[in-house]
C-alpha cells in the first residue's frame, strides 16, 4: 500500500532518473503545429448564440480567476477586487460569482478576507513568481506562507530555465516538493510559462511533466511575457489533460491565462474545451481563466443580452 | 425546410444553428443552355430538374443539352476561337482577372448556391472552394502573356475547341480547374457540368457575360452522360478534359483513340493515408478526418485507406472515433456543420451496397452515434477496421464517408501495400521524421503525396494521377501543356 506522495505518483517509474524521464517525455507523439494551429482556428469559427451564449457567458465569468499582480497592489485594491470577485454586477445579482481572486502572496490574507462567506477562493503567485528565479529554499517558504494565510490554491512557475537545459527531473522534484507544502487544504496549479518554452513539443512535454508531479492544473503563462495563452497552446494542453486522465484515471485542470480580454475570445476557448477534453471540463473546477479584464467584457455583454443595448465601460465597475 | 440542424452533441453547450441566408442567392425557376454568348433553349426542348440533396427540394429545371446542341455549340466555340486565339496574351489575362474578381465579389452568392445545389457544407464552399475558384483564375491569367516562358518553346499555340466535362463533387472548383487555363491558353471551350449539379455552371455563364468576354468563348451546355458522350465524340473538338469516374473515363479513352484529339484524364482514387507510430497523433487524426470526411469523402483524392502502424493502432482508432463522435452533420447551411448531405440518391445507393459489402466480407463497421435528418440524402460517417487488401472496401472507390482502416509492422510493408491498388492519385504520410518522409513519398506511385496535412490544394501545384486514376496533369505550369501545342 503506497504511504508517501511520491509513491501514489501515477507513471512513478518514469521518474526514476533523469534519463527515464527525458525517454518519457520525449517519446509523447510530436505536435505539429501548422495542423495544431488549423484545428484552433477551425473551432473558432463554431457559432455560439442567444441561450448558448448567455450559458457560455456565465459559466465563463464563473471560470475567471480575477487577478492583480502588480507591484503597486495594495490592500484596498485588493479589498475591491474580492467584492468585486464576490459581486461581479451589483446592478444584476443573478450574475455569477468568479472563481478565485488571484493575488501575490502577502495579499493572500486581506483576500481571504475579502471573499469571506463567498464561493470565491483566493488563489496565490508563489515560488517566486514570474521568474521563478530562487533557491528552492526560498520558493517553498514562499508556498508555506501563502497556505498559511488561508490560499486555497498556489500557482507555481516552473523553472524554465532547468527545463531548457533539459533538467526534467529538477523541474519534476520542484513540483513534488511544492505539491508537498501545499498540503491537502491547497490546489496546485503549475506555470509553464509556454511563450518562453517556445515550440510546442516542449509545450506537451511540460503538461506531462507537471501531471506526473501531480498538478492539479496545468496553466499556459504568468501574463508576463510578450507570448501567453493562445488558442493552440491550450488547445495542445487540453489534449494533454485528455490523454493523461485516458492513461491514469486522473482528471487535472487547465488554466490559460494572460491575453484573454473579449468574451468572443472567452467563448472560443470554451468550444475548445467542448470539443478536445469534453464536457466534464466544463466546470471551474477543471477550467479556469486567469485574466484581469475579461471579466468586465463578459458583464457587458452579458447586460447587452439581458437588456438588448450595450451599455458602456461606466455601466460596470472598474474594479 | 425540412431538415432541422441535426448535431452529435447533447451537451449544455449546445451551438445555435447559424444558417446562411439563402436570399443573397436568386436562382430562377428554369434555366437555358449557355451557347455563344445566349441563354438559348435546347433544340429538342428537353428539360432536366436539379434538386438539393439536403431536403430534395427541385432548385431549377434547366435546359438538355442533345447532339444538335453540342453541335451549335462547337460551331460557335470554333467561330470564337479565330479571334481569341489571336489577341495578344495580355489581353486574354484582362478578361480572366476580370472573371477572378467578379467570383470573388460573388463568392458569397457562389457559396450559397453550390451548398444549395450539391449538398456540401457552407465552410467548405465559403472556405476552400470559392476561394481556390479565384484562385486558378487569378493564376493562369497570370500565365497567359508569359506562356513562351512556361518552357514549351518560344510560341506555344493553342489546339482549339476544348470539350470538357466536369464532376458534380467540386462543380465549380472543377470548372475553375478547366476553364481558366484552356481560357488563359489561347482555346475556346464547351463545358458540360454534371446532372446533378448544372447550376453554378450556369451562374459562371452569367458572369462570362458580366465580365465582357467574347460570344462564343465559354459555351455551357447542361445535360446526362450521353451529352458528355457526344462531345467528347464530335470532330470538331481539339481536345478532351474530364474529371469524373474510371469507368467514363476509359469510355472516353475508347472513344478518342486513334483520334488527333489530345486528352487529360482525372478519374478515381483509392488513397493511402499512412500513419508511422511516430506521427504527431492528434493532427494525423484531423488529417485522416479532413482526408476522408471532407465534401462527404466525395473527393477523387481522398485517404479512404487509413494505413496505420500497428503499434499505435489501439491509441489512434480511439482518439478517431472520440474525434467523429463530435463531427457535426446537418443542414448544409449552417455554418457549424461538418459533414453535409450526399450529392445525389444513386450516390446514396452506391456507398450503402458498398459498405453492406465491407460488412458482408466480415470488416468490422463503425459509426458514431448521429441522427439523420429524415429529408435528402444522407450518409453517417463510418469507419471500418479489420479490412484487409484482400476486402471490396479496400479496393473500390466509395466516394462517400466511409473510411477503411488496414494495419502494416514495416514501411516497406506500409508502402507495397499503398501502391497496391489500381489507382494512384494521392498518398498521404504522417511521421516526424524528416527523412522518411523523403524516403516513402519517392517510393509512393500516387499524383499527390501530403505529408503531415491532406487534401490541401493550390492552383501553382500540379494534380493528376498514375494507373487507373488518369493521365495529363491540372494546375501549376504543368497544367498548360494539356491545352498547348508542344
Amino acid at each position: 500500500m503506497p504511504t508517501t506522495a511520491s509513491t501514489a505518483l501515477p507513471l512513478k517509474d518514469v521518474t526514476a532518473s533523469d534519463s527515464t524521464l527525458r525517454r518519457y517525455l520525449h517519446g509523447l507523439p510530436g505536435v505539429d503545429a501548422v495542423g495544431l494551429e488549423a484545428r484552433a482556428a477551425s473551432l473558432g469559427t463554431r457559432s455560439i448564440k442567444t441561450t448558448a451564449k448567455a450559458y457560455a457567458i456565465d459559466l465563463a465569468i464563473s471560470m475567471v480567476d480575477l487577478t492583480t499582480l502588480e507591484g503597486a497592489d495594495t490592500a484596498g485594491k485588493v479589498r475591491s477586487l474580492g467584492a468585486k470577485a464576490v459581486r461581479p454586477d451589483p446592478t444584476d445579482r443573478t450574475a455569477p460569482a468568479t472563481a478565485a481572486v488571484c493575488v501575490y502572496p502577502d495579499m493572500v490574507a486581506v483576500a481571504k478576507e475579502a471573499v469571506a462567506g463567498s464561493t470565491v477562493k483566493v488563489a496565490s503567485v508563489a515560488t517566486a513568481f514570474p521568474a521563478g528565479r530562487a533557491a528552492l529554499a526560498v520558493k517553498l517558504a514562499d508556498v508555506r506562507d501563502a497556505v498559511a494565510a488561508g490560499a486555497d490554491e498556489i500557482d507555481m512557475v516552473i523553472d524554465r530555465g532547468a527545463f531548457l537545459a533539459g533538467n526534467y527531473l529538477k523541474v519534476y522534484e520542484e513540483i513534488v516538493a511544492v505539491k508537498e507544502a501545499c498540503g491537502a487544504s491547497a490546489r496546485l496549479k503549475v506555470i509553464f510559462e509556454t511563450g518562453e518554452l517556445s515550440t510546442y513539443d516542449n509545450i506537451r512535454r511540460a503538461s506531462w511533466l507537471g501531471m506526473i508531479a501531480g498538478a492539479d492544473f496545468i496553466k499556459t503563462s504568468t501574463g508576463k511575457v510578450a507570448v501567453n495563452a493562445t488558442p493552440a497552446n491550450t488547445l495542445l494542453m487540453l489534449e494533454a489533460v485528455r490523454d493523461f486522465r485516458a492513461q491514469t484515471g486522473i482528471q487535472v485542470g487547465v488554466k490559460p491565462a494572460g491575453g484573454i480580454r473579449t468574451t468572443k475570445d472567452a467563448v472560443k476557448f470554451l468550444v475548445l474545451v467542448n470539443e478536445t477534453a469534453g464536457e466534464d471540463w466544463l466546470d471551474n473546477h477543471w477550467f479556469r481563466f486567469g485574466a484581469s479584464s475579461l471579466l468586465n467584457d463578459l458583464l457587458m455583454q452579458r447586460q447587452k443580452l439581458a437588456t438588448g443595448r450595450y451599455s458602456g465601460p461606466d455601466y460596470v465597475t472598474v474594479d | 425546410m425540412a431538415s432541422a440542424s441535426v448535431s452529435a452533441f447533447t451537451s449544455a453547450f449546445e451551438y445555435a444553428p447559424a444558417p446562411e441566408s439563402r436570399s443573397v442567392v436568386d436562382i430562377a425557376p428554369s434555366y437555358g443552355l449557355f451557347i455563344d454568348g445566349e441563354f438559348v433553349e435546347a433544340a429538342d426542348g428537353r428539360v432536366f430538374k436539379t434538386v438539393s440533396p439536403s431536403t430534395e427540394e427541385v432548385l431549377s429545371e434547366v435546359a438538355q443539352a442533345g447532339e444538335a446542341d453540342v453541335e451549335r455549340a462547337v460551331k460557335a466555340a470554333r467561330k470564337a476561337f479565330e479571334k481569341w486565339s489571336a489577341l495578344p496574351g495580355s489581353e486574354r489575362a484582362k478578361y480572366l482577372f476580370r472573371i477572378a474578381r467578379i467570383i470573388q465579389e460573388r463568392s458569397r452568392e457562389l457559396a450559397v448556391l453550390e451548398t444549395l445545389d450539391n449538398g456540401k457544407p457552407i465552410k467548405e464552399t465559403r472556405d476552400a472552394d470559392l476561394p481556390l475558384v479565384a484562385a486558378h483564375f487569378f493564376y493562369y491569367a497570370g500565365w497567359a502573356d508569359k506562356l513562351g516562358h512556361a518552357g514549351f518553346g518560344a510560341n506555344p499555340r493553342p489546339l482549339g475547341v476544348a470539350g470538357q466535362v466536369i464532376p458534380w463533387n467540386f462543380p465549380l472548383l472543377m470548372l475553375a480547374w478547366k476553364i481558366a487555363p484552356a481560357l488563359a491558353t489561347g482555346n475556346t471551350v464547351v463545358l458540360k457540368p454534371a446532372e446533378t449539379t448544372p447550376l453554378s455552371a450556369l451562374f459562371f455563364a452569367d458572369i462570362c457575360r458580366q465580365a465582357g468576354l467574347p460570344k462564343g468563348v465559354v459555351n455551357i451546355l447542361p445535360g446526362y452522360g450521353d451529352t458528355g458522350a457526344a462531345l467528347v465524340a464530335h470532330p470538331d473538338v481539339n481536345k478532351v478534359a474530364f474529371t469524373g469516374s474510371t469507368a467514363v473515363g476509359k469510355a472516353i479513352a475508347r472513344t478518342v483513340a486513334g483520334t488527333r484529339k489530345k486528352v487529360t484524364l482525372e478519374l478515381g482514387g483509392k488513397g493511402a493515408n499512412i500513419v508511422f507510430d511516430d506521427a504527431p497523433i492528434d493532427q494525423a487524426v484531423e488529417g485522416i478526418v479532413t482526408g476522408i470526411f471532407f465534401n462527404q469523402g466525395q473527393v477523387c483524392c481522398a485517404g479512404s485507406r487509413l494505413l496505420v502502424q500497428e503499434s499505435i493502432q489501439d491509441e489512434l482508432l480511439d482518439s478517431l472515433k472520440r474525434r467523429l463522435s463530435t463531427l457535426r452533420l446537418g443542414d448544409p447551411l449552417d455554418k457549424n456543420t461538418d459533414i453535409g448531405a450526399i450529392n445525389s440518391a444513386e450516390q446514396l445507393s452506391r456507398i450503402t451496397s458498398l459498405v453492406e459489402a465491407g460488412e458482408a466480407e466480415g470488416a468490422e463497421r463503425w459509426s458514431p452515434a448521429c441522427e439523420l435528418p429524415s429529408a435528402g440524402y444522407w450518409f453517417a460517417p463510418t469507419l471500418f477496421t479489420n479490412v484487409t487488401q484482400a476486402h471490396t472496401i479496400a479496393r473500390d472507390e466509395i466516394f462517400g464517408p466511409v473510411l477503411s482502416v488496414l494495419t502494416f509492422r514495416t514501411p516497406d510493408e506500409a508502402v507495397a501495400k499503398a501502391n497496391n491498388t489500381q489507382y494512384g492519385l494521392s498518398a498521404g504520410i504522417w511521421t516526424e521524421k524528416g527523412s522518411r518522409i523523403l524516403a516513402v513519398a519517392n517510393k509512393l506511385r500516387a499524383g499527390v503525396v501530403w505529408s503531415n496535412t491532406f487534401n490541401k490544394f493550390d492552383p501553382t501545384s500540379p494534380f493528376g494521377g498514375y494507373k487507373e486514376s488518369g493521365f495529363g496533369r491540372e494546375g501549376g505550369r504543368h497544367g498548360l501543356e494539356a491545352y498547348l501545342d508542344v
